[in-house]
């Protein structure tokens, strides 16, 4: 029987763990139930984690409110919901002491445990009196039926509720009369059922949300390629970057096509293979178009032999790599950095790439914009490093300015440009460094001038795009190619410094990890450790990260992969006597690292004498 | 004091551009003399300077192999890309979104089409991009000096003896079952054949597919070899004599005699004239077309000309839907959405 908890509320600052079947329609339900919260003005944040499965398999969603606008993933759960037989007991498990499970009738579970406040809801029964609905529908809206039993208990306005499946279903009625309904059925069982209930855990109205939009990351990219004006994407599906091109794809139908004649100012083609993409993205990117293809991991490295012939022969692409775990049959569905020195030197030969990191869906919006520009005033491929966590899970945001920057072409001689040279007595030569900043200039097939084409091919050219065997002038294509990404430095986004001037220790972080480094870093301070925190925002780095370190007595490398990938490239970077600062703070167990696994991990190091509560997640490990 | 005349030389013939044959001409060729992929270089050439098609309107895609190297050697005016092994069909698919008005001529080898990149090759033609696409079919892989290629002949030898075992892929059969709107096959000797054929291909809308046998006198001559000049000499039928009335110069009719011949329209009006030969064949029946690779096969012939045309489907960027103009010319203000838009998405997330 649930207790009257006299203990003071806690307001705003928990997470709720929603554990379902895969394919049940939990996802709308959840999403109802985090829309609420955030329409309530309370800082919010959703994180999916689903198997590799479309039907079947179990699922969790986990919402965290957060008065202190904290939108990190956090692992502590206080209200579960159980409507999984499959995981049930495990899930109840783990839930931590005094803590409230709202679970399905048949699961029978309030006499697993006496440590917890249960709620038993029979969810079946509740909905079957719905008339006119399949067995189907039933489900979905028995998930719906939760949604109005947290509603209840948490404090939740159901107008809000409302509100968001109004949103859900587009402004059909019949829909949204239908899920309210399945929704106040919980709302009535818990009144009737349990009238004395009160929980510790309350959802009270701030001001925090007002005029912020929530979206994943894969969409924030979609709109960013949409503004920066990509005309040619080449694609082939793969969980968690599909939805990035598809939501492309939705933008595109509405907002690319030429108000006159109907027609559409882009093409997305749905290749055989990411190898395809990738020639497909290269070809129309060296005839002039801004063109860019979306993978995960496994295409990246089918894109392998392409991406170095791009950066040989010289020719813009952008390369969006929404990084997952390891190979198809690792785990597809779960998020990492690992893919990062893959990319980093994908290919034959001495290949670097420009990558670049976004660490929050702002950036993902506002670095694909940044990686056209880079494209093509680089004329190489640009790679963009998300990860399952940012692409494909809800983040709240600000909304979205709009670009102020023109587009840059980059170098790119028009007729009139080859008829100028021509008429001072010069000629156009494809890879001649004109201006000593190792980018050459170069023209669009279809140039009407005489001598205003070329013939492209790998590395063995001279100058004038003749083909070359001799060892000075390959040589020369090497050197100047270096010179080139030497000059990328300054004109890829530069890293962003948190926190100081004064810090007892450096954080280094890049991507999703941003968000739950800043939350590390509060807890650091509250502890008195003063810290200073530089985020990573594209390879190669800019001499501020050298400075950076320098600065500082320690600096943690914080990273979602095995092998400290991010500390290996630093140390290629940093000169020798600065390596020896750097202390790797690891998380790879395919969820979302979280701050108090970095703060324990920093901690650890920091006070070795102090032994710290709580022990270490599972995957993260500290190293030095 | 004897004076020598020189004699005039003869104008030099302009085609309907004013172009002369020297600007559909590229660098020097680096192939082993009497390479067949020269001969094809050469038609090339023919084909683009008598069709009068603008050099700086055409875009040069090819994979890896000596037949792959042979877009430097002809219209050097061109833009031309020469990328990685067996993926030119996804240049070709590229370059095609990027710039529409730009006719595209993509080269391939055996190896680079039948083996590495025959995914690739069908999915190219399944899309239908507009593309002429030859290969330069010698059964042998001649950059790599000489291994079996996937269309080395059931019987056929290597030069060190080794018989191949295994059935070829037939690049023209599989075009005709992948629903390609123009199949040829030609030999790189038959130059009057592999010119109108080349030609038709200018005027086509769609993928064109030009399997052309093409002997590698280094690797695969000898006489034990089922692609060696002799060997295809012997065995060659052709389905037709082929002619081309250009669309430009409907005028310059041939001579006909009634009958005799065979009309078929190509897409942008141009014709193209087969006289029969042994037997009435018809390019535009798919089963016949089907029908007559596989007696070819059974009775060891090489069977060449048109086998196959369909000008009815639409290419690739009209399935696309795409503006007119080339979306790489496109400015930024038919690109990048106004405000509005922006505010629009923003509110739906909000
Ligand atoms: C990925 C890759 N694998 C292998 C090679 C080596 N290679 C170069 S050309 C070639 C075969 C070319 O044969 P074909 O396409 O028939 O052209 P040919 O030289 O006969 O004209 C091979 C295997 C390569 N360049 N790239
Ligand atoms: S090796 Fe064969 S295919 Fe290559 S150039 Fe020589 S003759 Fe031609
Ligand atoms: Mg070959």
């Amino acid at each position: 029987m649930p207790s009257e908890n006299s203990q003071t509320p806690n307001v705003n600052d928990f997470s709720i763990h929603v554990a379902t079947i895969n394919g049940s329609g939990s996802q709308t339900s959840n999403n109802v139930l985090m829309r609420t919260i955030f329409q309530m003005g309370v800082p919010v944040s959703g994180k999916n984690l689903f198997p590799s499965n479309i039907q079947g398999l179990p699922t969790w969603f986990t919402i965290r409110a957060s008065k202190h606008g904290y939108i990190a993933r956090r692992k502590e759960v206080e209200v579960l919901v159980c409507m999984n037989p499959e995981t049930a007991l495990d899930d109840l498990k783990a839930l931590p002491p005094n803590r409230v499970c709202i679970y399905d009738a048949p699961l029978k579970l309030s006499n697993k445990r006496t440590d917890c406040t249960f709620f038993e809801i029979p969810f079946a029964r509740l909905v079957a009196e719905i008339p006119e609905t399949d067995a189907r529908l039933k489900k979905l809206l028995a998930n719906m039926c939760y949604v109005g039993v947290a509603a209840e208990l948490l404090g939740l306005d159901l107008a809000e509720s409302e509100k968001a499946l109004m949103k859900h279903f587009k402004g059909k009625t019949k829909p949204v009369a239908l899920n309210m309904k399945a929704l106040n059925l919980g709302v009535d069982y818990v009144r009737k059922t349990y009238p004395k209930a009160q929980v510790p855990y309350r959802i009270e109205r701030m001001n925090a949300t007002g005029g912020k939009i929530i979206v994943d990351g894969n969409m924030a990219c979609a709109i960013g390629a949409l503004m920066a004006g990509c005309s040619v994407i080449a694609w082939y599906p793969i969980t968690p970057s599909s939805s990035l091109v598809e939501s492309f794809i939705d933008l595109a139908k509405k907002y690319r096509h030429d108000p006159q004649t109907g027609k559409a100012t882009y093409a997305v083609i749905q290749a055989e293979d990411e190898l395809a993409s990738l020639g497909m993205v290269l070809s129309a990117g060296w005839a002039g178009a801004r063109a860019m293809t979306s993978t995960s991991g496994p295409g990246i490295s089918l894109m392998a032999e392409f991406a170095g012939f791009g950066y040989y022969a010289e020719v813009p692409a952008v390369i969006v790599d929404v990084q997952r775990v390891g190979p198809s049959t690792g785990l597809p569905t779960r998020t990492q950095q690992a893919d990062l020195l893959e990319v980093a030197y994908l290919s034959h030969g001495d290949t670097k790439h420009i990558a670049l990191l976004p660490g929050t869906v702002e950036e993902c919006y506002s670095m694909m914009q940044d990686a056209f520009d880079l494209a093509e005033r680089f004329q190489t491929p640009v790679f963009v490093l998300s990860d399952l966590d940012l692409g494909m899970n809800n983040w709240m945001a600000d909304p979205f300015p709009y670009p102020t920057k023109d587009f840059d072409r980059g170098k790119v001689y028009t007729d009139a440009d080859i008829e100028k040279l021509r008429a001072a007595g010069k000629k156009f030569e494809r890879y001649r460094d004109v201006e000593s900043d190792g980018i050459p200039w170069r023209t669009l097939p279809g140039n009407p001038e005489e001598g205003g084409s070329y013939f492209t091919r790998g590395s063995g050219h001279d100058e004038a795009a003749r083909y070359t065997e001799r060892p000075e002038e390959y040589q020369r294509v090497m050197d100047r190619l270096a010179r080139k990404y030497e000059t990328a430095r300054e004109w890829v986004p530069k890293p962003e410094l948190t926190g100081g001037p004064v810090a007892d220790i450096g954080i280094i972080a890049f991507g999703s990890s941003h968000t739950p480094v800043l939350e590390a870093m509060d807890q650091l301070s509250a502890d008195g450790i003063r810290t200073a925190y530089l985020r990573l925002r594209a390879l190669p780095f800019h001499r501020s990260v050298q400075e950076f370190v320098a600065l500082h007595p320690r600096v943690y490398v914080v990273e979602q992969n095995r092998d400290a990938q991010m500390l290996k490239l630093l140390k290629a970077d940093l000169p020798a006597e600065l390596c020896t600062r750097l202390r790797s703070i690891l998380h790879y167990d395919g969820l979302p690292v979280y701050a108090d696994a970095i703060h324990e991990g920093i901690k650890r190091m920091e006070v070795p004498q102090r032994v710290v509560s709580g022990g270490k997640g599972p995957g993260t490990r500290g190293e030095e | 004091m004897a004076t020598t005349v020189t004699p005039k030389p003869p104008a030099e013939k302009k085609n309907r551009l004013g172009l002369t044959r020297e600007a559909y001409t590229g660098g020097k060729s680096t192939l082993c003399s009497g390479c067949g992929h020269d001969s094809i270089t050469a038609q090339i050439i023919q084909a683009f300077f008598e069709t009068g098609v603008d050099p700086k309107n055409v875009v040069k895609v090819s994979g890896i192999g000596c037949s792959s190297k042979t877009p430097a050697y002809f219209l050097g005016q061109a833009h031309g890309i020469n990328a990685v092994h067996g993926r030119m069909p996804s240049l070709a698919t590229g370059a095609n979104a990027a710039n529409r008005k730009l006719k595209c001529i993509g080269v391939s080898g055996d190896g680079d089409t039948a083996s590495i990149g025959l995914g690739q090759f069908c999915h190219l033609i399944r899309r239908n991009v507009e593309v002429i696409y030859i290969i330069e079919n010698n059964g042998v892989y001649g950059l790599t000096k000489g291994q079996f290629s996937a269309t080395a002949d059931m019987g056929t030898a290597h030069k060190k003896g080794e018989i191949n075992e295994m059935p070829p892929v037939d690049c023209c059969g599989l075009a005709v079952e992948l629903g390609c709107g123009f199949v040829a096959r030609s030999f790189s000797a038959d130059f009057k054949q592999l010119k109108a054929l080349l030609e038709a291909a200018i005027h086509h809308n769609g993928t064109a597919v030009l399997d052309v046998v093409s002997p590698c006198v280094t690797f695969n001559n000898h006489p034990a070899s089922t692609k060696s000049y002799k060997y295809s000499k012997d065995h060659e039928i052709p389905l037709h004599d082929i002619d081309i009335i250009p669309h430009f110069e409907p005028q310059a009719e041939i001579h006909i005699e009634p009958g005799t011949t065979r009309e078929v329209e190509l897409y942008d009006g141009a014709k193209i004239v087969l006289k029969k030969l042994e037997e009435d064949y018809d390019p535009t029946n798919r089963a016949q077309a089907t029908q007559s690779i596989e007696r070819s096969r059974q009775a060891g012939q090489f069977l060449t000309g048109l086998i196959y045309l369909d000008t009815a489907r639409r290419s690739y960027v009209d399935q696309l839907h795409l503006v007119d103009e080339p979306l790489a010319n496109l400015p930024q203000s038919r690109l990048r959405p106004d405000p509005k838009a922006l505010d629009e998405i923003m509110d739906s997330l909000k």
